[in-house]
């Protein structure tokens, strides 16, 4: 199986005024091709700057970052930008669409970026709409869309591109218990077509619906597992 | 991401703040349109007073008294009383000069029947058509025989003719009217030649400057001559004719100054633009103050915009956009609304001078440099007033953006 992400000894520390705040400390990690991570810990643990870090959004302080064998701890800021459109796909809890925008054009705005031309940018784009139920809601703007629906947008928006990786934090804090469930029925289903996903969740619920579990605390990873009892989304039998 | 698609974004973002936009551009429009005004009219007076000039006549010279002196301190021009009709005659013996038409002004109030009628006199020779280019539309000028004999004989404007008889289309010639309680009768109506600026060429009244002198005012002295060249070739000779002429009937030494002026058409119309040009460089100096101050207004509004949007930016960053991409969104958008508002600015500005020509009479000229300046200008504006908060914006740290609230 191929690593997708290879992390050696990584280091990130912050300055809030004159406090020096360790984030990660030393943190080594190897993510597969096809794996489905969901990272845990306690707030204040270091999981969301790992998620920034994954993410290609904020920089080590020390250690290696390998994505896809490339290393990302020297890019500059236009060299990550690039590999966050081409390799990352985000999905937020707060969804982060643009706002009066139509879902087809936000799920658009990574091929924009790409330089894609703008016919096969709506053709792709409603194609990655439709996988995730939404072709009779192309044309809508996100505050007329129901909370799972702006979350499937975002997810279609992060496919679009065909990213190396999904990275996901906390895709179902905002949502009720019925609509994650959808969501991570998506999840799910995209895994087992073979995309990476790498999750960021305080519900261990939702955890239980990835391969794997790396839990975190004070910067570091404690352990990091497969899941034992894996859960399989089904909507319908929620609320029953 | 492309040049088309950030001005269909800068659209977009101009569009959702429709209120805020129009104010944000109010100030380059009130600029510019306020500008292109005020040229197209500076520009139609000054093409208007151009060929008022040239229609004077022909290689003219003009020669007026000269400036009294007390010392260093000029008492202004025409102060002396220097120039005679024998000057007039001397200078016309040259033979670099075509003729000689000298000229006293005056003011006289015609009466005929019960109308009365208060207009400008003026006193000259024969040879006013071929000096002043000017023609008779009815009638005939007066000859040298009546100018000789001082005889009691009248040329009068068109305008002369509509507000004495109350009719413009009424032939006066033959008829006798008072002329400061003097019988004169009418033998020619002067061709139209409109107003230059606040004086209607129309509105005089022309009589033999003997008669004028001896019968109406009782002045000595012309007031001014206007002389012609025999052609634009012998100016300058005509020219220095006229001034030795006329040193030599005033018996003035060598070292003494000239007592009379003599200006050329050429120098006449060269001080009207002297002024145009004045006025450009002021207008233009309000141009850049009122685009400076649009300008603030557009960078103020686009620092807003900017804060606002700070989440738009983080996801935007999140999703792929380089620096230059954010950049280039923010710098089209303050562009386009610094262009919109030279637009629109250009269209108010031409729509009002056409308005204020109509409603004048006023010759107004809207040529295309102005417009282009203009337009160039406000694109300056939007750049160089933009391009801060568009580095602010471009800026940022994803991760702060996003988390911005």
């Amino acid at each position: 199986m191929k690593a997708v992400i290879r992390i050696e000894e990584l280091k990130k520390q912050y300055r809030i005024g004159d406090q020096e705040i360790q984030a990660l400390r030393g943190v080594n990690l190897q993510i597969d091709e096809g794996d489905f991570a969901a990272i845990m810990g306690p707030s204040g643990s270091g999981k969301s700057t790992m998620m920034n870090v994954l993410g290609c959004l904020d920089k080590p302080t020390s250690g290696e970052f390998y994505l896809d064998d490339e290393p990302i701890s020297e890019a500059d800021d236009d060299e990550l930008a690039a590999i966050r459109n081409r390799k990352i796909g985000f999905v937020f809890q707060n969804f982060n669409l643009l706002p009066r925008t139509s879902a087809v054009e936000n799920v658009e705005l990574p091929l924009l970026y790409a330089g894609i031309s703008a016919k096969e940018r709506r053709e792709r784009a409603v194609r990655a709409l439709e996988s995730v139920g939404l072709g009779n809601r192309l044309y809508n703007k996100p505050n007329e869309l129901s909370g799972g629906q702006q979350q499937r947008v975002s997810i279609a928006r992060a496919l679009v591109n065909n990213p190396l990786i999904l990275l996901a934090d906390e895709p179902t804090g905002a949502l009720d218990t019925k609509t994650s469930v959808e969501i991570m029925q998506i999840f799910q289903q995209l895994n087992e077509a073979g995309k990476t996903i790498i999750l960021v969740t305080h519900e261990p619920d939702i955890a239980q619906y990835a391969k794997r579990l790396i839990r975190f605390r004070d910067g570091q990873i404690v352990s990091n597992e497969l899941v034992s009892q894996r859960r399989w989304a089904n909507p319908e039998e929620v609320g029953r | 991401m492309n040049f088309r698609e950030s001005l269909r974004v800068s659209f977009r973002s101009i569009q959702t703040n429709k209120l805020r936009s129009f104010l944000t551009m109010l100030g380059i429009i009130i600029g510019v349109s306020a500008v292109i005004a005020m040229v197209s009219i500076g520009e139609g007076a000054s093409a208007n007073v151009a060929s008022q000039i040239n229609g004077l006549g022909s290689n003219l010279l003009i020669v007026t008294p000269g400036q009294a002196r007390q010392g260093q301190i000029s008492l202004g021009a025409g102060s002396l009383n220097t120039l005679t009709l024998a000057d007039a005659e001397a200078i016309g013996k040259n033979d670099s000069i075509a003729g000689v038409a000298p000229s006293l002004t005056s003011r006289a109030q015609l009466v005929w029947r019960n109308q009365n009628y208060s207009t400008s006199l003026e006193g000259t020779t024969d040879a006013f058509p071929q000096v002043r280019n000017t023609e008779v539309q009815q009638g005939r000028f007066f000859s040298h025989v009546e100018v000789t004999a001082q005889s009691n004989v009248a040329v009068v404007g068109t305008e002369v003719v509509a507000n004495l008889f109350g009719d413009s289309r009424f032939n006066p010639v033959g008829q006798t009217i008072q002329l400061n309680k003097i019988p004169f009768q009418i033998i020619g109506v002067l061709k139209s030649q409109g107003s230059s600026g606040m004086t209607n060429n129309d509105d005089k009244v022309l009589i033999p400057i003997t008669t004028a002198m001896n019968r109406v005012t009782g002045s000595k002295n012309v007031g001014s001559i206007y002389v012609s060249a025999a052609s634009a070739d012998v100016l300058p000779q005509a020219q220095f004719d006229v001034q030795n002429t006329l040193r030599a009937q005033h018996n003035l030494r060598p070292q003494a100054a000239d007592d009379f002026q003599i200006r050329s058409q050429s120098e006449i119309l060269s001080t009207a633009q002297g002024v145009t040009s004045v006025m450009t460089t002021l207008l233009s100096g309000i141009a850049a103050i009122s685009l400076v101050v649009g300008g603030i207004g557009i960078m103020n509004i686009m620092l807003v915009s900017v804060t606002e949007r700070t989440r738009e930016i983080g996801i935007r960053k999140a999703i792929g956009a380089t620096r230059w991409d954010i950049l280039r969104q923010f710098l089209i958008e303050s562009v386009t609304l610094s262009l919109l508002g030279g637009g629109m600015g250009i269209l108010i500005g031409a729509g009002a001078a056409f308005l204020i020509g109509k409603a004048t009479g006023m010759a107004i000229s809207i040529s295309l440099p102005p417009i282009i300046y203009a337009f160039l200008s406000s694109m300056a504006v939007g750049v160089l007033f933009g391009v801060y908060p568009a580095r602010k914006a471009a800026q940022l740290k994803p991760i702060d953006a996003l988390r911005y609230e």
